[in-house]
């Protein structure tokens, strides 16, 4: 059974053999002419304003949640996926009730906006202390 | 594992890679050609017939550039994650099967590299794993908008990963089976786009933005983010993120026609040698889609990226599902 993976371990190996032999050739080959502006990080042409890691917008992070939680709803519904054919109909109830209840925090997330990118519709959780106040 | 199997399997796995790389390295010519003459434009041809060798003259020009390091960036994942963006593409292809079985030197050689029962599970997790190879680089530059580019990839990676994840749910309840030989053989009469056209199209659109490509190219918007996560890359490791992109783009070719369009199987009767043949024409076909799309079509902008993703494709790829399940119990 776990003969079936060895070939997977060889194909890691030639890929990244290739990979550092490419990268090898190339510090071989290529010059290395290092000076203090081209080094500089490119802010189109002129220095740096600050550091780039500064804090960026929530969504993301909110898009980073929702992600782990339908990703897991897709882990689950995989195993089923494969076995469907065998099973007989209540299964497929059970997965209907799944489904509804993750559905129904689709919506849940929908109506509050999480989806929304434009601020003026994201209805309550982009709204901070700073917005009330204006 | 005999020493007979062990030689066959390193021999296909190296002869699979040889595929792969001159595979990507031309697509990027032939990209270029078509592009161009969509524009009317003539495109490469200058180096050799056609400029046929242009894809050598790439190699070589890229690979004795200089690899300039920015300062301030966090050098050891800056020079490490183009090779984790690399890798995981292709390492897909060694669970890719290129056709069915040829008989080469008396012997029956299966044409995978091997055929693991997690196939299309072990896809879908190398692809996730490509997200780390374009955010870390993005992050290692300590560049504003490489920063940008590479927080807008993996959020617009991981909304579309979804959408493909459930896109392909309707074609295991189908086959029942994740072995992408099973699947291709469960399609010898009729390709699964049949019953999933749906599931075609959701799969098709989610593969596009997976791979970053047009109308979905928003890591690399030249107008507001230079060129995305590399836009501090040069040399070699530009040219493996570029290998990686286009290698991503052959992948989901493959498993589309793979898993849609019947694979290897053509409605007439065959000969099995001519199996890898079928599966190519389909493969190309669906590139030339791609590149045709970028010949075509604008860029979204970012929140109607994200809004197409989780508002539209999931709740249809979810309903997809259903109704898939739904009739699957009542035709039984």
């Amino acid at each position: 059974m776990q003969e079936q993976y060895l070939p997977i371990l060889v194909m890691l190996i030639i890929a990244t053999g290739f990979a550092a032999v490419a990268l090898t050739i190339s510090w071989l080959l290529g010059p290395s002419r290092p000076d203090a502006n081209k080094n500089e990080t490119y802010e189109c042409g002129v220095s740096p304003v600050g550091d780039a890691r500064e804090r960026f917008s929530v969504r993301f992070y909110v898009v980073a949640m929702l992600f782990i939680v339908f990703d897991l709803e897709t882990v689950f519904m995989f195993p089923w996926a494969v076995v469907f054919k065998q099973l007989p109909t209540f299964y497929f109830l059970q997965m209907l009730i799944f489904l509804v209840i993750l559905t129904v925090g689709l919506v849940y997330e929908w109506r509050m906006g999480a989806l929304d990118w434009n601020t003026s519709r994201g209805k309550m959780i982009w709204r901070s202390g700073h917005d009330k106040a204006a | 594992m005999s020493l007979d199997l062990w030689i066959e399997v390193i021999l296909k796995c190296v002869v699979v890679f040889f595929i792969v790389l001159t595979i990507v390295a031309y697509l990027v010519l032939v990209e270029r050609k078509v592009l161009a003459a969509m524009q009317s434009r003539v495109g490469p041809n200058r180096v050799g017939p056609q400029g046929l060798l242009q894809p050598a003259a790439d190699a070589v020009k890229l690979m004795t550039k200089e690899t300039v390091v920015p300062e301030e960036a966090d050098r050891n994942l800056f020079l490490m994650a183009p090779v984790v963006s690399l890798v995981p593409a292709l390492l897909a292809y060694s669970v890719i099967p290129l056709g069915s079985h040829i008989n080469l030197f008396g012997r029956e050689i299966q044409l995978h590299v091997t055929d693991i029962n997690v196939a299309l599970l072990f896809i879908l997790a190398m692809s996730s794993i490509g997200v780390y190879g374009i955010f870390l680089g993005g992050w290692s530059s300590n560049n504003k908008y490489a920063l940008m580019g590479g927080i807008r990839s993996s959020a617009q990676m991981i909304s579309y990963e979804l959408s493909m994840g459930m896109s392909v749910i309707g074609v295991i309840m189908l086959a029942g089976s994740f072995s992408l030989v099973d699947i291709v053989n469960a399609q010898s009469s009729i390709p699964f786009v049949v019953y999933q056209p749906v599931g075609f199209v959701l799969f098709w659109i989610a593969a596009m933005a997976e791979i970053n490509r047009t109308p979905f190219d928003l890591p690399e918007a030249e107008p507001e983010l230079v060129a995305g996560y590399h836009t501090e890359y040069s040399g070699m490791r530009f040219a493996m993120y570029f290998l990686g992109e286009y290698a991503n783009l052959v992948t989901v070719c493959t498993i589309g026609a793979l898993l849609f369009l019947g694979g290897w199987h053509v409605p007439w009767p065959a000969p099995t040698w001519m199996s890898p043949l079928w599966l190519a024409l389909k493969v190309a076909a669906l590139i030339f889609f791609a590149i045709w799309t970028r010949g075509t079509l604008p860029r979204f902008r970012f929140d109607q990226l994200m809004a197409f993703g989780w508002k539209v494709l999931l709740p249809v790829a979810l309903l997809n599902i259903f109704v898939t399940a739904l009739v699957m119990v009542l035709v039984d």
